[in-house]
């Protein structure tokens, strides 16, 4: 008995040690790679960080310039796009979680809710290319807006959901006996219990929105000029990335590096402020 | 309007109770208003990937009736002649997806291991924290990443070394043939890899923690290592989650754009070397579309479309189904 214990052991040890040490060299690998691109993110970008950044528009190739007009234009479309997915967002996550619950429409707009949530945003791109840019003739920034906001339901609708899913039953009870309707209860008793939640969501589509670029190619296309003309082309930072660090241009690819800076920056600041948020909520 | 409703005192008489019924009546008004607009409002979802699909199907219309099933079997791309076959995209799809979960899927799976297993308790928050925000970060900086580091890197490192390594060998010569470009397919996958390694692994930890703790302990005291309770315990118990992330993360790959189209060079060929320059759907339409003159040219373009939609919507489909089981599984 012990024998075989004897003959068996230091193989499976050994090989306990080398597997468990290639965990530690995946997790080594893992993060390295990410910290190697965040840290050369923040070389490059901030080697080309300056105030003309933010208050210069995009130079022709060759002169000085800077980022000011995608930096607005994203910021408007963003809040747009916001603005159109918002509301359906919380309004169908609230149908989901306190009407449909398991009912057969819910749990069909659930799953497809999910697939919207991961589907390929440059088909949603095209999409809104065919039912909004063709039929108007022409590209613009209301297009762009509306992209964003098919991106930002289902995060929202996701969120909303899972949140109002967790404000406990006897709340609802509670209110119920009161003789309150039922939509009172949900709009005054549920969303205040859940609005910490609901907020996070909210932000994480922004932080997922506001890197998009693929459905603002075909969409608000791009535009080298000061604009804020909804019905025009509009620049936008991904976009403008996209066409600089593409370009031959050394100046265009240092802009395209700062762009960069500046979005994964304000997505890092976006998610930390989402998780802040929700860890509050949990502790109170 | 409710609001005040609700506050104000009814005075005892009939007058009130008749202004009783009309705050009932009004309550009840607004409750089943707001569950219409709720229910319209899910409704929409419906309704955006409906209009979605026949949005597509109209604008894919011309090259469908043009080139029919053709479309799925030709590979020539040919904007000069108005030859257009989806194989050399759709190729260039499977393949990059397939690299990326290749090197993805382990390197995940033995993270999650560490954090579910391995790690010091102190640090899995803070690692977790990190994956998780890691995850967020839009896909263009992936992309500017690969273009101008990853590529160079590769070209001098990597790929001249392959080339050495296999020269030789009879079938993978042709694997790793032509000259270090530095872009292609190969540096494609991996960026691919790399994107999709935050998100393979927070599910794959998510599923490893619903494994309950009584059969590990079972596991450790007839005297298992972590990795034969690993192998033999969390793996077969989490195979259906640890699947489920998988098509997850394989439906973020084969639809990723910006990532892609910085480094895959965007050539319309199929090669048997993963260093030569190909085309994914995706690149091709994000490099393709505004340039694109004539109907049958843009519709070829929104068919690709399509038809990457289809195969995402099955991945994603299949993802959902699998991870919805563990959860029941949970609940």
């Amino acid at each position: 008995m012990s024998e075989t214990i004897n003959r068996y052991y230091p193989g499976r040890r050994r090989r306990n040690i080398v597997t468990t040490g290639l965990a530690y060299v995946a997790t080594a690998i893992g993060l390295g790679w990410l910290v190697i691109i965040l840290a050369v993110l923040l070389w490059e970008g901030f080697s080309g960080l300056s105030v003309a950044v933010f208050t210069e528009m995009t130079p022709p190739p060759g002169s000085d310039g800077g980022l000011l007009n995608p930096i607005i234009g994203s910021l408007i479309m963003t809040a747009l796009g916001v603005l159109f997915g918002t509301p359906i967002g919380i309004l169908a996550g609230t149908y989901m979680a306190e009407y449909g619950r398991h009912g057969r429409l819910a749990n069909i707009v659930r799953f497809i809710n999910d697939i919207l949530l991961s589907a390929p945003s440059i088909v949603i791109g095209l999409i809104v290319y065919e039912i909004v840019v063709y039929p108007m003739g022409h590209f613009s920034a209301w297009a762009g807006a509306i992209a964003l906001g098919i991106i930002v339901i289902p995060v929202v609708v996701r969120t909303t959901e899972d949140m109002l899913l967790l404000v406990p039953n006897p709340l609802r009870e509670a209110a119920s006996a009161l003789g309150l309707p039922r939509a009172y209860v949900v709009r005054h008793v549920c969303y205040r219990a859940a609005s910490a939640g609901m907020i996070t969501g909210v932000l994480l589509a922004v932080a997922r929105i506001s890197g998009e670029t693929a459905p603002l190619l075909f969409t608000a296309l791009n535009n080298q000029f000061w604009s804020t003309d909804l019905n025009s082309p509009m620049a936008s930072l991904p976009v403008v990335i996209f066409q600089f660090a593409l370009s031959p241009y050394k100046d265009w690819q240092a802009l395209a590096w700062t762009g960069a800076l500046i979005i994964t920056l304000a997505v890092l600041a976006l998610s930390i402020t989402a998780r802040a948020l929700t860890a509050s909520g949990k502790r109170s | 309007m409710t609001d005040t409703a609700i506050r104000a005192e009814a005075p005892p008489n009939v007058a009130a109770a008749s202004s009783r019924e009309a705050i009932l009546r009004r309550m009840r008004g607004s409750d089943a208003i707001f569950h219409f607009v709720t229910r319209l409002a899910a409704i929409t979802v419906l309704v955006v990937l409906g209009g979605g699909i026949a949005a597509l199907v109209f604008g894919a219309w011309p090259a469908m009736q043009t080139f029919g099933f053709g479309f799925l079997t030709s590979g020539s791309w040919n904007p000069v002649t108005e030859q257009f076959g989806a194989v050399a995209p759709m190729y260039g799809t499977i393949v990059t997806a397939v690299i990326a979960m290749v090197v993805a899927v382990p390197i995940s799976l033995m993270i999650a291991l560490f954090l579910t297993d391995l790690c010091p308790m102190w640090l899995r928050r803070p690692i977790g924290i990190a994956i998780e925000l890691l995850a967020g970060i839009p896909s263009i900086i992936y992309g500017i990443w690969g273009l101008f580091v990853f590529a160079p890197f590769l070209q001098t490192t990597l790929q001249p070394a392959l080339i050495d390594l296999f020269g030789n060998v009879p079938v993978l010569s042709n694997l790793f043939a032509g000259p270090p470009y530095g872009i292609g397919v190969l540096t494609a996958g991996l960026i691919l890899a790399i994107m999709v390694l935050p998100l393979v692994t927070s599910i794959s930890r998510d599923v490893f923690d619903t494994v309950p703790p009584v059969l590990k302990e079972a596991a450790y005291g007839v005297g298992c290592t972590t990795w034969e309770v690993f192998r033999y315990v969390v793996l077969p118990y989490t195979r259906v989650g640890v699947v489920g992330g998988f098509m997850l993360g394989l439906g973020r790959a084969l639809g990723e754009t910006m990532a892609v189209t910085f480094v895959i060079g965007n050539a319309h060929r199929i090669s048997a070397s993963v260093l030569a320059p190909g085309t994914t759907i995706s690149a091709t339409i994000a490099n393709e579309f505004t340039e694109a003159v004539g109907d049958l040219y843009t519709s070829s373009l929104i068919l690709l479309a399509l038809i990457l939609f289809v195969i995402t919507f099955i991945v994603l489909a299949i993802s959902r189904w699998l991870l919805s089981r563990v959860e029941r599984r949970i609940g």
